[in-house]
């Protein structure tokens, strides 16, 4: 396995690690709407991730830059080829983080239920718009001999591309309902826990449809195997959240998040962003990659600091771990 | 659609705009954590409550602050590869990696540790709890460092080789990349100078309510810790800007000669308090000089020959072709003016107060004041200003508050136009580092976007920052004198509300 190889499994798992936590804080932000019943279980929702989805976020900030530093030539033809799809990403994630941060600091009504709306579409739209980009990924866009993008914005609104935005959000939405169930108390717990199986049914419907789709166009063995873990996960964790396993429920809609973006890049190797143009002209592992000394370099520092990363969002999360209900929550703004 | 524009026009106005506007929360952000840090760890070593709630006011500031550098900066890690994509093609084997390793070592940190600090007042025992902020602090030097030293790439490019076949610029020497004496002074640089802007911060938010007599006890403490901070970050900042001046004059002459205005070589050559001419012809019709002054701030040595603009213009075409390899003069003159001049006019109001509010064993008896009292203005040994003046001073103090944020942007400015045409001084082109596929109309579409928002957030931003500062420090509750001796909280009362919540 050269660095190159590497490099491109530590990519998805920086993907993994940002779709399985942001996963189910964006999963959060759109139940806000789905599940909250008045303002302060919306309060309780938000609060459920409040102290972590900063450290969530920051995988995203981490594919990107490692991609820039190991695969310039991908980050430089995904970002530049994706352009609007990813300038509204942006715009969400800056309007939801300062939502977050900003809608507890002034006690008037008006203001707290304009971030929240804010909460919810900024949530929703990246959950359905990454599912979008990663379908094209998978599908191949256009791609010249230059490795520039050369299609334009309704090559990249298909009806596949589509389908994945919408498994995306069904999934982080699934996602979501089940982390709440796992911490929080109350009735409110109760409600997340009937909704999971509803959330949960539609999402193994949908994803069925586009894993075997995605299997029937670019699959290969490796694939399949993702597919039926994928799918058996979400099976089971539909299972575990109507015997009340909430644990369970959870690891298993995570693993079914592994599994499904494990699945797109099993597609994908060798190649990081085939051309639908002509294969000869698709982004390689090879032809896009850095030089071995970069690569080196980064593969240090990324084997030091991700073991200790984990480590310590994992203790965030054990520090964090007490359920939460309406009445934990004082009533003055802060 | 395409506009009547170079390609590179709209893209360095994104840059330009995004990038200015995310350096206003950096340097806060980096001052404000650690000053933070500082009065959190009085508290806990003092058990003080004027520390803790000095820690509450000024925690609460830096995080409405750092919200809006938080989200501005997911924008920079982007941008690159949206609007400047033959520019990461050409250098991403070099300038990716210090971004990655920000995000690595650095970003994760600070947000993690942030979530822990704010949400954490009854979860952590005291001790870990300040450990988190000082993590926080700790992230953002970090984070400061590796980008700069990517910024310091690109001014001095060092450690690399450009391989022909592959069409780009290739890493040879890391170690060279992050040491080299660039990114070595533009730290040193950039850091004071955040505390200076920190530190002007404290004292304008001070000033404010000593001049209504409100919250003394607190303010008079912030006063001085911010009073202190500007006056050793301030003389920091002119050490570490005559440092890398000195560099840059090695590196860069062009950008030094634009900044001085400095049309021809001189031995000894003037240092430009003020000139006025014609760019195209390429003299100053007025110009007021402080003779030598430039050799000596270039090079230590009062008559040494500074090279000129049109000097470097022509070495630059001989030695990379025809062209013109002149920046922005008058940008760049005037963004030199605008950031020393600022930041110096912050420092000295520091230097100012530091005196008038000098300690009590250096006044005499009848102007020394209780700690409930607001300070007398002590100009002399016996000498108090008198009401009219104290209240102007005052209000100079809070003026300060913007003063290095006006520093800083102009320094950035004048850094980034005075390197132009370059991207990369002396390899890569501005107008051959953008995107080549993307149109004219995305790139305005996206720079309105970003430009819009951020001129509502920054309305939204300054307002509630304004609630904050007038409400004042907050009273201290039983739970925050009763902090946690265990980790998670301690299990007494199970329904017990959280000491924070959004």
């Amino acid at each position: 396995m050269e660095l190159h190889d590497v490099w491109f499994v530590l990519i998805a798992v920086l993907w993994t690690g940002y779709f399985f936590l942001e996963g189910f804080d964006f999963g959060v932000g759109v139940l806000t709407r789905l599940l909250a019943r008045n303002r302060s279980e919306k309060r309780v929702l938000i609060n459920t991730i409040g102290p972590v989805w900063d450290g969530n976020e920051v995988w995203l900030l981490t594919a990107g830059g490692a991609t820039f530093a190991a695969f310039p030539e991908w980050y430089a033809t995904l970002f530049s080829g994706f352009y609007l799809p990813l300038l509204v990403i942006l715009v969400c994630l800056i309007v939801r983080g300062v939502a977050f941060e900003y809608r507890a600091k002034r006690p008037e009504e008006r203001w707290q239920r304009n971030w929240e709306t804010a909460i919810f579409w900024a949530s929703l739209l990246p959950a359905f718009l990454w599912g979008v980009a990663f379908a094209n990924i998978v599908r191949g866009v256009k791609i010249d001999s230059d490795l520039e993008y050369v299609g334009n914005l309704w090559d990249l609104l298909n009806p596949y591309a589509l389908l994945g935005g919408v498994v995306t959000l069904a999934l982080f939405t699934f996602h979501g309902t089940v982390f709440v169930g796992l911490k929080t108390v109350g009735e409110i717990r109760e409600r997340a826990r009937r909704l999971a199986l509803r959330v949960g049914a539609a999402t193994a419907v949908l994803a069925l449809v586009f894993l075997l789709w995605t299997q029937a166009d670019k699959g290969d063995t490796g694939s399949l195997v993702a597919l039926v873990v994928a799918v058996a996960a979400l099976v089971t964790a539909l299972g575990a959240a109507r015997v009340g396993r909430e644990g369970w429920a959870f690891a298993l809609s995570g693993v079914t998040v592994v599994a499904v973006v494990a699945m797109f890049f099993l597609t994908l190797f060798p190649n990081v962003m085939p051309s639908s143009l002509d294969p000869d002209w698709s982004l390689t592992v090879t032809n896009s990659s850095s030089s071995p000394y970069t690569l080196k370099i980064m593969t240090w520092c990324a084997g030091i600091a991700t073991p200790l990363v984990l480590l310590y969002q994992g203790w965030t999360y054990w520090v964090f771990r007490k359920r939460i209900g309406t009445h934990h929550l004082a009533d003055a703004a802060h | 659609m395409e506009l009547a524009l170079a390609p590179e026009t709209l893209a360095r106005w994104q840059f330009g705009i995004t990038t200015v506007y995310h350096f206003l929360f950096v340097p806060l952000t980096i001052s404000l954590a650690a000053l933070t840090a500082g009065l959190q760890t009085a508290w806990v070593r003092t058990e003080k409550e004027k520390y803790l709630r000095a820690t509450k006011f000024w925690g609460k500031l830096f995080l409405i602050n750092i919200a809006m550098g938080v989200v501005t900066g997911i924008v920079q890690e982007f941008q690159f590869g949206m609007n400047w994509s033959d520019y990461s093609r050409f250098v991403g084997d070099i300038f990716g990696a210090p971004l990655a390793f920000e995000a690595l070592l650095a970003f994760f940190f600070e947000s993690t540790f942030i979530g822990l600090w704010i949400f954490g007042w009854d979860k952590l025992p005291k001790k870990l709890h300040l450990a988190c902020i000082w993590m926080v602090s700790l992230g953002t030097f970090l984070s400061a460092y590796f980008i700069l030293a990517a910024n310091s790439w690109m001014q001095h490019p060092v450690g690399y080789r450009i391989n022909e076949s592959r069409g780009r610029a290739e890493l040879t020497d890391f170690w060279a990349v992050l040491t080299q004496n660039t990114a070595l002074s533009q730290a040193f640089h950039t850091l004071s100078a955040s505390f200076l802007t920190g530190g002007a911060f404290m004292v304008g938010i001070a000033a404010f309510h000593l001049l209504r007599k409100k919250h003394v006890r607190v303010m008079k403490t912030s006063l001085r810790l911010g009073l202190v901070t500007v006056v050793v970050a301030g003389l920091l900042t002119a050490v570490s800007g005559d440092v890398l001046g000195k560099v840059m004059f090695k590196q860069q002459p062009m950008k030094m000669a634009a900044a001085e205005a400095l049309w021809d070589g001189q031995s000894p050559a003037p240092f430009s308090v003020f000139a006025y001419g014609d760019v195209e012809k390429g003299h100053n019709s007025v110009a007021v000089e402080i003779p030598g002054l430039l050799s000596f701030l270039a090079d230590d040595n009062f008559s040494s020959y500074v090279p000129g603009i049109n000097d470097v213009n022509k070495a630059e075409q001989e030695k990379y072709g025809p062209g013109d390899y002149r920046p922005n003069i008058p940008v760049t003159f005037w963004g030199f003016r605008w950031m020393i001049g600022f930041g110096m006019t912050s420092f000295a109001l520091g230097l100012a107060g530091l005196w008038f509010t000098r300690k009590k064993f250096l006044l005499p008896q009848h102007l020394r004041v209780g700690e409930d009292e607001v300070p007398h203005l002590v100009l002399f040994r016996n000498k108090a200003l008198g009401p009219t003046l104290t209240t102007w001073y005052w209000r100079a103090a809070i003026l300060t508050l913007g003063f290095p944020l006006l520093a800083n942007s102009w320094g950035w400015i004048f850094t980034e136009m005075g390197r132009q045409p370059w991207v990369v001084y002396g390899v890569l082109r501005t107008g051959d580092a953008v995107s080549p596929g993307v149109s004219q109309g995305e790139v305005l579409t996206s720079m309105l976007t970003f430009t819009a928002l951020y001129a509502i957030l920054a309305v939204v931003e300054v307002k509630l920052l304004v609630k904050y500062v007038k409400a004042g420090p907050p009273e201290l509750t039983e739970a925050d004198l009763n902090p946690p001796t265990k980790i998670g909280g301690d299990s007494r009362d199970a329904d017990k509300p959280m000491a924070f919540s959004y």
